[in-house]
């Protein structure tokens, strides 16, 4: 009984987020520009650093590891093909979406947690500013917008860091290894990438939302909340991550 | 007297638990009204139904000839436009200074430029005291402070009806009765129509023209500060003489039900 009434909170919720994100810009009542552009800083610019560092190694990591196997072949530069399709394809969004759940994700769900426990949600709803589109929508755009933005990055120094170790220690000549990078990428394999990235902004915007408007008590929950946005927005995205990597395994 | 709002037969309930039972009042226009209380005795949830934050059950709130139990959302927010609410700990957004809380409302439902707001963002601050204080942040105020900013944001755009949750609760009885001469300069010089929840006795005396007393989700008594005085009604005169409520059960009782028989 919990669970459909889980169910339905939520589309509730995805609902009325769409509507004030989408609709109701074309009736008049615009999406607050100054407070998007906040959240694309606290969300996006922020986390510059964390995603570069962190996708640098995955891609050193990637690099060494299939340069393990590949020796055996002798086929050492196809180490460049599998570091640039897996990490456009599917390393690049899902390392971006775990680390921005951890860091937005958590906190949107802290944020909005503590205004219902210390009444501001209710302030809000008062005063005739619609919580939804006050503190929900902002961050929706600035995740949608973002987290693409943070996948190419990831992308290309992920991309980097592989290149960085097979020409130091695996020897490959950098101009062959660009070559064969370039040559192992297909636009579609970027797209899809950023295509993922966006519905991973999309849910971790909406489970952290969703977290939040649950508090009901005070601090304590707004801890057990906020946990468990990390983890159901983690699942979700590796959920969601299947569904779409299975949908472009057969319709691209 | 003309009436502000008119409740008839309204019942809520938590969950199975009836909390509202049956109540019918009217809160009259231009004066203070007191709604008076112990804990639990369903005030909070009466106040909750009167600013639109929940729905009853059943049963009809009626605000200028509308009754905003069935309103929608968009119809609702009309209405709010015209009520401030101050919340029994002010309720003020953290995030944002007290100048850029108190010019939410104003930024949100009007099309006035950035310097009329702040002129107007500076008469409200300055009416409840506060002028200077237009770039702290909510968490750099006293509680009594951060009560005086939650009522310049909730009387930011001129509302007809003001409702407090409690407006002294966790001040000292000097900064409580600061507030409760707010609450009456409002009244004497805007003419608004002021709607107090609260137990607080010395408050309900010196703000109050009408009361409103419930007891476990029922009116027990309604009318001027006089009669309240002059009800004989033994709950009511349990509540004014600050008597506890009568021992449930005799030590011997205690020691029939400990012993197990």
């Amino acid at each position: 009984m919990t669970f459909l009434k889980d169910i339905n909170d939520a589309s509730k919720l995805i609902n009325e987020t769409f509507y004030w994100a989408f609709v109701s810009p074309f009736k008049g009542r615009g999406i607050r520009v100054r407070a998007s552009i906040s959240e694309m800083v606290k969300a996006g610019y922020n986390s510059v650093p964390i995603v570069a560092v962190i996708s640098f190694f995955i891609g050193v990591i990637l690099a060494l590891q299939s340069a393990y196997q590949l020796k055996r072949v002798g086929a050492l530069i196809y180490v460049a093909n599998l570091v640039g399709v897996s990490i456009t394809r599917e390393l690049g969004p899902i390392i971006t979406a775990i680390i921005v759940s951890g860091r937005s994700g958590s906190a949107y769900a802290a944020e909005i947690g503590s205004m219902k426990a210390a009444e501001e949600i209710d302030a809000l709803k008062t005063m005739g500013i619609n919580p939804v589109r006050f503190l929900v929508v902002p961050k929706l755009m600035a995740l949608m917008i973002m987290l693409p933005v943070l996948t190419i990055i990831a992308d290309v120094v992920g991309i980097f860091g592989g290149f960085l170790l097979s020409t130091t220690v695996l020897e490959i000549h950098p101009y062959s290894y660009f070559q064969q990078t370039v040559n192992a990428l297909l636009v579609k394999d970027i797209i899809t990438g950023l295509v993922k990235a966006w519905a991973f902004g999309v849910i971790i915007t909406i489970v952290g939302a969703y977290q939040g408007f649950k508090v009901e008590g005070g601090a304590e929950e707004v801890g057990r909340r906020t946990t468990a946005s990390v983890v159901a927005s983690i699942f979700l995205v590796i959920v969601f991550d299947l569904f779409f990597t299975a949908l472009f395994y057969y319709f691209t | 007297m003309e009436n502000a709002i008119e409740v008839r037969n309204l019942i809520t309930h938590y969950g199975d638990r009836e909390i509202l039972k049956n109540l019918s009042f009217s809160i009259p226009k231009g004066k203070t009204t007191v709604i008076l209380g112990g804990s639990g005795c369903g005030k909070s949830t009466l106040l909750k139904h009167l600013i639109g934050l929940l729905k009853p059950t059943s049963g009809s709130i009626l605000m200028n000839g509308k009754d905003i139990a069935i309103l929608d959302e968009a119809e609702l927010d009309e209405v709010r436009k015209k009520t401030g609410v101050l919340f029994q700990g002010a309720a003020l957004l953290n995030s944002m200074s007290i100048a850029e809380n108190v010019a939410l409302p104003v930024a949100e439902h009007t099309k006035l430029n950035e310097s009329t707001i702040q002129i107007m963002v500076r008469m409200k601050l300055d009416l409840v005291g506060l002028s200077g204080f237009e770039n702290y942040y909510p968490s750099q105020l006293s509680g009594g402070m951060k009560k005086r900013a939650g009522l310049a944001r909730a009387i930011a755009l001129d509302p007809e009806l003001l409702f407090f949750d409690e407006p002294s609760a966790g001040l000292d009885p000097v900064t409580a009765a600061g507030l409760d001469e707010l609450i009456l300069k409002l009244r004497n010089v805007f003419k608004m129509t002021i709607v107090v929840v609260t137990h607080e006795l010395p408050s309900v005396f010196m703000i109050a023209d009408y009361v409103i007393m419930l007891d476990i989700g029922e009116v027990i008594f309604s009318g001027t500060i006089d009669e309240l005085k002059a009800s004989d009604n033994p709950r009511i005169r349990m509540f004014l003489e600050r008597r506890p409520e009568k021992e449930a059960f005799s030590p011997d009782d205690y020691f029939r039900i400990i012993a197990g028989d």
